[in-house]
Parts: C-alpha cells; sequence; structure tokens
C-alpha cells in the first residue's frame, strides 16, 4: 500500500447543509483527506454519507463552513466550479454510464470535449484503460448490453479518462449482485495502490479494512469517529460508532 | 408460400374467437374497400383531377417559371437519393451494413412504380411524364452512386454533405420566390401541395428549436424564464389555430411597420411556426422527462458545462424518447396547414375548393376530396416511415453486439 504524503487534497471544515425544502443533511461536518489517501466513510442510511462526497465536486452546494479541493476553494465563482469538476472524478452507484453511447465513446467524450484532447490519442488511452479494468473486449457495445459489474467497472475507466487527481466513489457496490461487487472492489483495491486519492462510501467492510488508510463514520450530518481501520473496528473510541458496528458486523 | 399459409393461420385462425373476429373484420374491409373501389373505377369521373393537375401541384405558379419547380424538386430527388445511399453505406459501427437490404428493393420497385403510373393516370403528356421517368431514375441513380462511393468518405466530408440539405433549402426559397437575376414570383401566386409542403416544412423546421428552448425554459431554474415558457406554451395550448391565424393576419400587419409586415403566406407560416412549437415544446419535456438526473450528475462531474452536458448527453436521449410524439405533432402540423384556406391561402385544400366552385366541375367533390385524402397520406407515411428508421438508427439496444 502506497503511503500518503503530507500535501491536502481535500479540506472539509464545518460544513453545513440545508436542502430547499429545509432539512438540514450536514450539520459540521469536517474532513481532510491527504494526497494518494484512501478514506472509507461508513453510517447509517441518511446520515448525509452522499451529501457530503457530493459537496466535493459541487454536485451539491452547501451554506456554511468551508472546502478547498487541490487548492482551489469552493465557491459560488463557476470557473471554480469547473475546475475542480476536471480534478476530481465520481463513480455513482447506478453506475450513470451514456446509454446512447458506446462503451469507448462513454470513455472518450468528456476528454476530448472538455480538455480538447485529440481524438485518436484519447481513445488510445481508453482502450489501455479498459484493459486495466478488464473489458477491452466490450470497447463496442453499448451500456445496456453490459452486466452490472461491467458497467460498473466502465463507469470507473470513464472517471479515469479525464485523469483525475481525486476519485469519488458512493456506494459502488451497491446496486450490484453479490458475485459482481468482488470484480469492482478489485478493481478499486489496484487503484488505491497508485498515487490517486480516493474517498468511498461504501458498506463493504472487508475493502475498509484492508485497502482503506482511514475509515470515517458519519451520523445524523456530522463526522463522529475517524481512524485508522483496525482502531475504527476493534476499538473505537464512540459509543455511536460501537451500535453502528453492531448492526453491520 | 406455406410458411406464409402458416403464418396467417397462427396469427389470425388460431381460436375459434379469432377465426370470428377475423373473419368479420376481412368482411367489412372488402366491401369497404370494394366500394370505393366500385365508385372510383365506374362511377367516379377524373376529368375534374385529370384537368387540374398542375394546379393541384402548383397552384397559378406562373406557367413560364414553372420550370424552377421541377429544377428544385430534381435535386431534392438527388439529394434524397444520395442521403438514403450514404445512411446505407454508413451503417451504426456496429451493424454490418447490408446496401440493399429487402425494405428498400421494396421502396425503389414501389417508387417506380408510381413514376409509371401516375403519369398514365392523369394522362399527363409525354414530355412532362417523361419528366417523372426522370426523377425515378435521378433517385435511384444518386442512392447507387452515394452507396458505392460514400464508404471511401471521410468524416468531415461526411458532415459537409449533411449541410446540403440546409443549403438546399435555402436555393428552393431562392427558386420559388425569385431573386438573383430569377423573376420574383409573389407568394400570392404560390398554390397547392407546393404551399402545403413549403409550409409545413418551413413550420417544422423552425417550430423544432423554438420548442426545445422552451422546454428547457419550462425547466429551468430561473423563474422569468420558466413562467415566460409555461406562459406561452398554456397560452397558445389554450387557443384554437384558427383563431390564432387570423389574429396573426391583423395584427402582425398592425404590429410591423408597412415595409416589414410579412406577406400573408409568411405570416401564416410563422403562426403555424409559433403553435407548433408549443406543442413540440410539451413532447421534449416529456422526453426530458425521462432521462434520469444522474445522466446530468455524471456529465457534469466529468467537468461538461451545463449546454456541453445538454448537447451531447441529455438531449440526444431526451429527442430519442420525444421522437414519437414529435413526429405525430409534425403530422398533425401537416394536416393543420388546411386552415390556411380558410384565411384565403390556396393550398392544397384551398385549391380544391376553387375547383370544385368552378361550375363545369359541379358535383365533383367525392374526386377532389380522394385525391386530396390519397395526397395527405402520402405524405404522412413518407413522415412516419422515415421517422421509424431513424427511430431504430437511434436506438442503441436494437443493435446486435458486436463481439
Ligand atoms: N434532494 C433532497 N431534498 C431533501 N432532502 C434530501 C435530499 N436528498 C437527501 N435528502 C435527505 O438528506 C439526508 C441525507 O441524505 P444522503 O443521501 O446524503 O444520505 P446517505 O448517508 O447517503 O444515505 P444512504 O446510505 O441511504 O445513501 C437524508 O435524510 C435524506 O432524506
Ligand atoms: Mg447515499
Amino acid at each position: 500500500m502506497s503511503q500518503p504524503s503530507n500535501e491536502l487534497m481535500i479540506e472539509a471544515r464545518g460544513v453545513e447543509k440545508w436542502y430547499p425544502n429545509g432539512f438540514q443533511a450536514l450539520r459540521g461536518a469536517s474532513l481532510t483527506v491527504r494526497r494518494g489517501e484512501v478514506v472509507v466513510i461508513m453510517g447509517p442510511s441518511g446520515s448525509g454519507k452522499s451529501t457530503f462526497i457530493r459537496t466535493f465536486n459541487a454536485l451539491e452546494d452547501f451554506q456554511k463552513g468551508s472546502i478547498t479541493v487541490d487548492g482551489i476553494v469552493l465557491s459560488d465563482d463557476l470557473r471554480n466550479i469547473d475546475a475542480v469538476r476536471r480534478e476530481v472524478g465520481m463513480v455513482f452507484q447506478q453506475f450513470n454510464l451514456f446509454p446512447h453511447l458506446s462503451v469507448l465513446d462513454n470513455l472518450t467524450l468528456a476528454p476530448v470535449l472538455v480538455r480538447k484532447r485529440p481524438k485518436a490519442e484519447v481513445e488510445q488511452q481508453a482502450w489501455a484503460l479498459l484493459e486495466r479494468v478488464g473489458i477491452a473486449e466490450q470497447a463496442g457495445k453499448f451500456p445496456g448490453q453490459l452486466s452490472g459489474g461491467q458497467q460498473q467497472r466502465v463507469a470507473i475507466a470513464r472517471a479515469l479518462c479525464m485523469e483525475p487527481r481525486i476519485l469519488l466513489f458512493d456506494e459502488p457496490t451497491s446496486a450490484l449482485d453479490p458475485e459482481m461487487v468482488r470484480e469492482v472492489l478489485e478493481v478499486m483495491q489496484n487503484l488505491a495502490a497508485d498515487d490517486i486519492t480516493m474517498v468511498v462510501v461504501t458498506h463493504e467492510v472487508k475493502f475498509a479494512r484492508h485497502v482503506a488508510h482511514r475509515v470515517v463514520l458519519m451520523a445524523e450530518g456530522e463526522v463522529v469517529e475517524e481512524a485508522e481501520p483496525e482502531v475504527f473496528f476493534t476499538n473505537p473510541s464512540h459509543q455511536r460508532t460501537r451500535r453502528f458496528l453492531d448492526q453491520i458486523l | 408460400m406455406n410458411s406464409l399459409l402458416r403464418r396467417l393461420r397462427a396469427e389470425l385462425f388460431a381460436t375459434r374467437t379469432d377465426t370470428v373476429l377475423s373473419l368479420a373484420l376481412i368482411t367489412m374491409l372488402s366491401l369497404g374497400a370494394f366500394g370505393v373501389l366500385r365508385w372510383a373505377l365506374t362511377q367516379a369521373q377524373w376529368t375534374v383531377v385529370k384537368v387540374n393537375s398542375t394546379l393541384f401541384a402548383v397552384g397559378r405558379y406562373p406557367v413560364e417559371q414553372q420550370w424552377r419547380l421541377w429544377l428544385l424538386t430534381a435535386l431534392l430527388v438527388a439529394a434524397s437519393g444520395a442521403t438514403w445511399g450514404l445512411l446505407r453505406a454508413h451503417p451504426r459501427p456496429d451493424r454490418t451494413g447490408v446496401l440493399w437490404p429487402r425494405n428498400d428493393r421494396l421502396a425503389v420497385g414501389l417508387l417506380g412504380l408510381i413514376a409509371l403510373a401516375v403519369p398514365w393516370a392523369l394522362e399527363l403528356s409525354l414530355a412532362i411524364a417523361s419528366r417523372w421517368w426522370g426523377l425515378a431514375v435521378l433517385l435511384v441513380l444518386c442512392r447507387w452512386l452515394a452507396g458505392r462511393f460514400g464508404p471511401g468518405l471521410s468524416p468531415t466530408g461526411r458532415r459537409l454533405a449533411a449541410l446540403v440539405w440546409p443549403l438546399l433549402y435555402l436555393v428552393g426559397m431562392v427558386l420559388i420566390s425569385g431573386g438573383l437575376g430569377l423573376v420574383s414570383v409573389s407568394p400570392s401566386e404560390w398554390g397547392g401541395l407546393m404551399l402545403t409542403l413549403l409550409a409545413s416544412s418551413f413550420a417544422i423546421l423552425l417550430c423544432f428549436p423554438i420548442g426545445v428552448l422552451l422546454a428547457l425554459g419550462r425547466r429551468s431554474d430561473l423563474p422569468l424564464l420558466r413562467w415566460g415558457s409555461v406562459l406561452y406554451i398554456e397560452f397558445i395550448r389554450g387557443a384554437p389555430l384558427i383563431t390564432l391565424l387570423f389574429l396573426g393576419q391583423n395584427i402582425l400587419g398592425f404590429l410591423l411597420p408597412g415595409g416589414l409586415a410579412p406577406d400573408r403566406v409568411w405570416r401564416a407560416a410563422w403562426v403555424l411556426t409559433f403553435f407548433a412549437a408549443a406543442y413540440l415544446a410539451e413532447a421534449v419535456r416529456s422526453g426530458l422527462a425521462a432521462v434520469p438526473r444522474g445522466q446530468l450528475e455524471a456529465a457534469r462531474s466529468l467537468g461538461l458545462s451545463y449546454p456541453k452536458a445538454l448537447q451531447h448527453v441529455v438531449l440526444p436521449q431526451a429527442l430519442r424518447v420525444a421522437l414519437p410524439a414529435m413526429v405525430g405533432q409534425f403530422i398533425s402540423l401537416l394536416q393543420d396547414t388546411t386552415l390556411l384556406s380558410l384565411i384565403g391561402l390556396l393550398e392544397l385544400l384551398g385549391t380544391a375548393r376553387t375547383v370544385m366552385a368552378n361550375p363545369a366541375f359541379l358535383g365533383r367533390n367525392g374526386e377532389v376530396y380522394l385525391t386530396l385524402a390519397v395526397l395527405f397520406w402520402g405524405c404522412c407515411a413518407a413522415l412516419g416511415l422515415g421517422s421509424r428508421a431513424l427511430e431504430r438508427r437511434l436506438d442503441p439496444h436494437a443493435v446486435p453486439s458486436a463481439t
């Protein structure tokens, strides 16, 4: 496992968010992630995990607190938001592949349109990425023709094709049949061995134990516990964490 | 033949109820068809259509300028043939390209038959009939050429080839109305099928972008834009087209200073456009609603700007879903052009009414209306066929896999 450096990639301080209907989903959540680090976020349903990581690439706005991503302060400035999104990739629970584009075009769309790179060059990179996640032979197919596990691996490759410095995962295996979970987790584990920074919302305890540098527990819109995996699972310092672990282990 | 019989039997006469229903329906249909045919062949007097065929086609367009319309038709036919061939030569990357599938052979046969039968039925002069044959040959020739040499075309070349259509529309405008050295023919002399097609194609082409913008406006975060779109859509949809047409004739003249007020034909075409746009917006809106939120989020998280995400991710999917509804709108738009006759324009129905008002053709209404129905049916069938082909082409799940 590569060791994280001291450089801060994500720094969220006291983030508070209200949804338009007045519901407060985040109540002062804070988290720092260093370069190369793999952080797993766990927590009960509705605790604000998705909301929290979606603020990191400005898919959700927030009203109080501050977030800095790769040195860029997230504010209402649209240029900052675009810059952050180029640096941060995201993998969704429902894959969200573009169904009208072939697998290869799913990968090349953004690099060509956003980074303005030549199509031929991006395609070469896309082939290499598909090779890496083990589905190069499906490049010409459409997403609807792939299994869930294959689709999620394409989604990971699509995010990687933008060469992001940070990858966010929001329950990447929750929508998958059990036998497909492993193939996706393996791909993620391989990624973690690289230099890339990862924030992963997941309930996969084995992944958290063996791959994460740090595990975080969220509850009621706050970060309650933050510890190394060993400590988190065997000797957590908060009552809330123990109760949560009792439920899932 | 045997398999056809077996299929008929499986589909029509599988159970006793099926058999009874099928027999009843077949009897009724053949009685109806037989009645119409008998009337058309024995009682009807088709001179009214034969004598007035030019009137039905182009209205009172000056005879000595009609070569311009023939030229335009030839250009359109050539472009259609070439497009057809190109589409066959460039199938989706994952489908094997068959240059002459069975449906295409059937279509060519049918078109050839029409080119032979119509001049004969209308007793057209040999000079005119040979033009029909020429058009049919031109179509097949262009289709063949494009199928033969199209595959050698680079992607840029193909994109340029698509530009032929907008260009052709402009050329067509000049050919019809004059200018650039051609004698000008004022819109009041346009008529018949030509005016119907002109007004409806104008409205279809322009209502599309307006409708998409309205649909997007209706979903916008900006309250002013949203309420503006809603107000517009609901106002237009709440008023009958005929009142809007009359309103357009009267108000546009008042609103614009004399020189700028467009001609009556154009006023009507614009009213049609704005009318159709409101309905199209609703079709597009249902398409937009069918695209999951996650699509926009995925596109945005990859760094695409909002317009780019719309253009490359959301709209292609939304329009694919909305396509059948949109084509339905286009078909009713085509039929709505008959209302132009009520504001005194001589499109197909208007022409028909002037013909029937002629004492020489007293009592020949059945023949005229049947002709009109067949013409409209032909246009709508073409629209429907085109949209079905487009739908198949756009559906990523309908294609066989590459491996
Ligand atoms: N668009 C929204 N409008 C209003 N409330 C919302 C919205 N989205 C989420 N919420 C609420 O905010 C809270 C946090 O939601 P969030 O999706 O972040 O939870 P989560 O921890 O990811 O849960 P899960 O494990 O079920 O995915 C929940 O109570 C949810 O009901
Ligand atoms: Mg969630």
